[in-house]
């Protein structure tokens, strides 16, 4: 055995915990501390994250207070980047669109990523085959899928207006990505079919821990399909729903590319969200204070999902 | 009777539905796949059924690689996505380690502001980051992602390999450091490789992210030659006609296929990784 081996060896029982910075610990003896090893283990990816995670933060915070266009100098406004989105008709309609387009598509995909868990929880040839399918839309690049949806919905010579002139329902389809409404429709669409494996195969993880017994008990008690579905498989899967869902909130509510690659906002900033709007006054119209002052009313939000997720943890 | 009945369920409880949920999820890429292997003539014809091929050709995708620098963001996609997942899961594994595995002063702080930094989106930070990079003078380099993506890739990994450090028994460790080994020891030569599962879920997400990432791509990378996939295919392929969708659709589906050969053969971790919980969605 070699020497710092043997020199490490009693370090746990021998060493008293008062003295921290006694003198005469050998450097290998002080490392085998549990706290030391731990923050000296810990102190590399803490700096990273405070420097390119951190500063940048406390930086737009700071930028919000400040007039500041991409090449000029900054000064200061107080409140008045947020005063002038309190009054920004179109900061309203972002917010809006937001709400909206989070809780239509959270609720799409909460619903059928249950049915898909339910479909799927059955025996039966190629599942896993299936299973790795049907996971495909959550996986490719979302804005190749994207581009590709944008080609579907496309009102000349897209696949569904094509489909429905081939069919002969209506000869010239929608304008899908140029009516307020459809548009609105047109990316809670997208964003549901790119989500919804996610919270298909979350909620088959779950489903799969659902003891049998429990089924078969309430069988024997005359229980019918609906019946143990209400009150044995929905109450045992309530924990995966809320979970996932608070993750889908969050990433819903923020998401910015499928918006900006497919509508960029419009028509009539119709489908513009926080997100695309923040970046359409900080990037396209060069006001970084006005812009970052927009992404940080987002974080009311997120503060509220996040103490509702703590709450409902530590009740757990 | 009862045969009957189980025939039926079996149709309607799990054929019609599975049928229909492959058709939704992946009719969009047979529409991308279709659509770059038809000649423009073809593919514009309004009588043609849209999703048949009656003359495969392959000239959009010999135009893509041709007019574009489709290979050279491919092989930036690949460099920055390679060294923002290693740098990821090193940092990552050094904060997941004492947090899953010791007791130390300020843990339970800690594992929050992880969990925290895990939620907090990009967008939310995209307008301070870009000018921070810009007064780096990293602007237009690929460095500019390579440092960035891991803000979002490390406290992911943390959070996802923080699961499987916390699996492996503490009698191990024990065992190990009474033989005499020192934690560093303990710690590279007796957990860590036990927990190779989960670095390579780890790897595979950051991975995948890495390839997926859009927002800090868009800001920080304006020149043509130094673009990744994504950012490429939107920024360059849609052009000012109306007929490109052919070699758009190529550059898709050509854009696509690194993600989906990694996944398949990683699709086991892929699934264990995704229901651990861990996994924005």
């Amino acid at each position: 055995m070699n020497p710092t081996m043997e020199a490490a060896r009693p370090a746990p029982q021998a060493v008293p915990a008062a003295g921290f910075f006694r003198p005469w610990i050998r450097p290998g003896e002080w490392v085998e501390r549990e706290s030391v090893f731990s923050w000296l283990m810990l102190t590399p990816p803490l700096l990273f994250l405070l420097a390119f995670l951190g500063y940048p933060f406390v930086y737009g915070v700071f930028l919000s207070f400040f007039n500041r266009d991409v090449a000029g100098s900054a000064t200061f406004v107080g409140l008045h980047n947020f005063i002038n989105l309190w009054n920004d008709p179109v900061f309203w309609q972002s917010a809006r669109n937001t709400v909206k387009f989070t809780v239509a598509a959270c609720g799409l995909k909460m619903v059928g990523g249950l049915g898909m868990a339910l479909v799927m929880n059955q025996n039966f040839r190629l599942k896993s085959l299936t299973r790795a399918l049907l996971l495909l839309p959550f996986i490719v690049p979302t804005v190749l899928s994207t581009v590709a949806w944008q080609w579907i919905l496309d009102p000349g010579m897209g696949l569904f207006n094509r489909l429905l002139a081939v069919s002969g329902l209506m000869q010239n389809g929608p304008s899908w990505l140029g009516n307020p409404t459809l548009a609105m429709v047109s990316i809670i669409i997208v964003n549901t079919w790119r989500g919804l494996p996610f919270f298909g195969i979350s909620i088959l993880s779950g489903l799969q821990t659902v003891p049998m017994e429990l089924h078969e008990s309430a069988t024997i008690d005359g229980a019918g399909t609906w019946d143990r579905f209400r009150h044995i498989t929905l109450p045992l899967l309530l924990p995966v729903i809320l979970i996932v869902t608070t993750f889908s909130v969050i990433f819903t509510f923020f998401d910015f590319q499928l918006v900006y690659v497919l509508t960029g906002g419009g028509p009539a900033n119709s489908t513009h969200l926080m997100a695309t709007y923040a970046y359409a006054l900080s990037m396209g119209g060069g006001q970084m204070g006005l812009g970052s002052a927009a992404a940080l009313s987002m974080v009311p939000v997120l503060g509220l999902v996040l103490v509702a997720l703590t709450y409902y943890v530590r009740k757990d | 009777m009862v045969g009957e009945l189980t025939w039926q369920r079996r149709l309607f409880g799990l054929w019609i539905p599975m049928v229909a949920l492959l058709v939704m999820g992946l009719f969009p890429f047979a529409w991308m796949a279709v659509t770059s292997l038809k000649t423009n003539a073809e593919l514009y014809d309004p009588k043609a059924f849209p999703l048949a091929i009656h003359h495969p050709s392959l000239v959009h995708y010999i135009g893509l690689l041709k007019e574009s620098n489709f290979v050279i963001w491919t092989a930036n996609t690949m460099l920055v996505a390679l060294i923002s997942t290693a740098i990821s899961l090193l940092l990552g594994s050094m904060l997941a380690y004492p947090l899953a595995r010791m007791r130390f002063p300020g843990a339970a702080l800690l594992a929050l502001t992880v969990a925290v930094t895990y939620l907090v989106p990009q967008t939310l930070l995209f307008v301070p980051m870009a000018d921070f990079i810009n007064r780096l003078n990293l602007g237009n380099t690929l460095s500019a992602v390579i440092l960035t993506y891991p803000t979002l890739l490390v406290p992911f990994c943390a959070w996802l390999l923080m699961g499987y450090f916390k699996t492996v028994p503490k009698e191990l460790e024990e065992a190990a450091l009474i033989d005499g080994a020192s934690r560093w020891r303990a710690m590279t030569r007796v957990i860590l490789p036990l927990c190779m599962p989960g670095f390579i879920s780890a790897g595979i997400f950051a991975f995948t992210l890495a390839q997926n990432e859009f927002l800090y791509a868009l800001l920080f990378l304006n020149r043509s030659n130094i673009r990744t996939v994504p950012i490429g295919v939107v920024g360059e392929l849609i052009r000012g006609d109306a007929f490109y969708w052919g070699q758009l659709m190529a550059g898709a589906f050509l854009g696509c296929i690194p993600v989906i050969l990694i996944y398949t053969f990683f699709v086991k971790y892929y699934v264990a990784g995704l229901t651990s919980g861990s996994v924005k969605g």
